[in-house]
């Protein structure tokens, strides 16, 4: 396939699959996004910390579940859409997409590294200790090695593009892990809690709890969607500054 | 507003290292993820002058 017929035949999304046309969207993009960020982390901490009041059960160190429970989606949604490039890759065969995926897998790991780190601080005063080997734990933690294992691969293969296959390979085979650790609270039986959040009933929590934490995802989100933008332009650049586009732009 | 002061806003009930120990190391994380994405582009830009002069 193509992908200079497929924006002769107007379809203009395609084409932002070619590094060239998405570079400069990409530059565009990033600013606004991070202003979203950090506009929206203000007001979660905000209404976190000011608003939602002190939790009867566990007083005040509940608060840091406007980062754990932000961050744990995070690191969970990263990784599908990772694979996801992965796959698209694959179907497309475009350069950009295992760049994305390569640009995704630093930030999800980022993400997954501070669900364990909070969650093991709120486990310590409320269950009593930082660690136990159960079903959401582990399967998180084998996320976190998930991310690290995709970049330690990519980085060992020289050939960009095999590395990207081989990379996509290994993110479609972890992504197996996602649903388990999703659903691990109801699979197993297990010290972590339920979802306070979830589709298909109303949530079991206070309504500024839950707005703190709502504000703190999509801060979540808008940061991820800037940094990784970011990621991928200088990955952009490392990888086609001998093409002529690159060098006509003088970057 | 929770925090009579200053003083129990940092304490948090008790609970202080705790969470301010979460969201320290996350702004810490996020903090080091920004300086070596910088890092990494500055690396980049110095590689392009070098291989054009």
């Amino acid at each position: 396939m193509s992908l200079g017929d497929g924006s002769a035949r107007g379809e203009w999304w395609l084409r932002y699959a070619a590094p060239q046309a998405f570079f400069p969207l990409a530059g565009r993009l990033i600013p606004y996004f991070a202003i979203l960020a950090v506009v929206l982390a203000l007001g979660g901490l905000y209404l976190g910390f000011f608003v939602a009041p002190t939790d009867f059960q566990q007083g005040e160190a509940y608060r840091i579940i406007f980062l754990h429970v932000p961050a744990a989606w995070m690191s969970m949604f990263l990784y599908v859409v990772m694979a996801l490039w992965g796959v698209l890759g694959f179907v497309l065969n475009t350069r950009l997409s295992g760049m994305m995926a390569s640009a995704i897998a630093p930030t999800g790991a980022l993400f997954t590294f501070i669900a364990l780190w909070s969650g093991a601080l709120w486990g310590k005063p409320t269950w009593g200790t930082w660690w136990v080997w159960d079903a959401r734990l582990t399967s998180e933690l084998i996320l976190l090695f998930l991310y690290v294992g995709f970049i330690a691969l990519k980085a060992s293969i020289d050939d960009p593009r095999r590395a990207d296959r081989a990379g996509a390979v290994l993110a479609l085979v972890g992504v197996v892990n996602v649903p388990i650790i999703y659903f691990s609270v109801q699979w197993w039986n297990t010290l972590h809690q339920g979802a306070s959040v979830s589709l298909t009933r109303s949530p079991s929590m206070a309504t500024t709890m839950l707005w703190g934490m709502l504000l703190m995802a999509l801060a979540a989100w808008m940061y991820s969607i800037a940094v990784c933008l970011a990621r991928v332009r200088v990955i952009i650049r490392e990888r086609e500054r001998e093409m002529a586009w690159m060098q006509e732009l003088g970057q | 507003m929770n925090w009579g002061s200053l003083q129990a806003f940092l304490d948090m009930g008790g609970y202080g290292l705790y969470v301010w120990g979460s969201y320290g190391v996350a702004a810490l994380c996020i903090a080091i993820e920004l300086i070596a994405l910088k890092a990494r582009a500055r690396r980049l830009g110095a590689r392009m002058t070098e291989s054009a002069s």
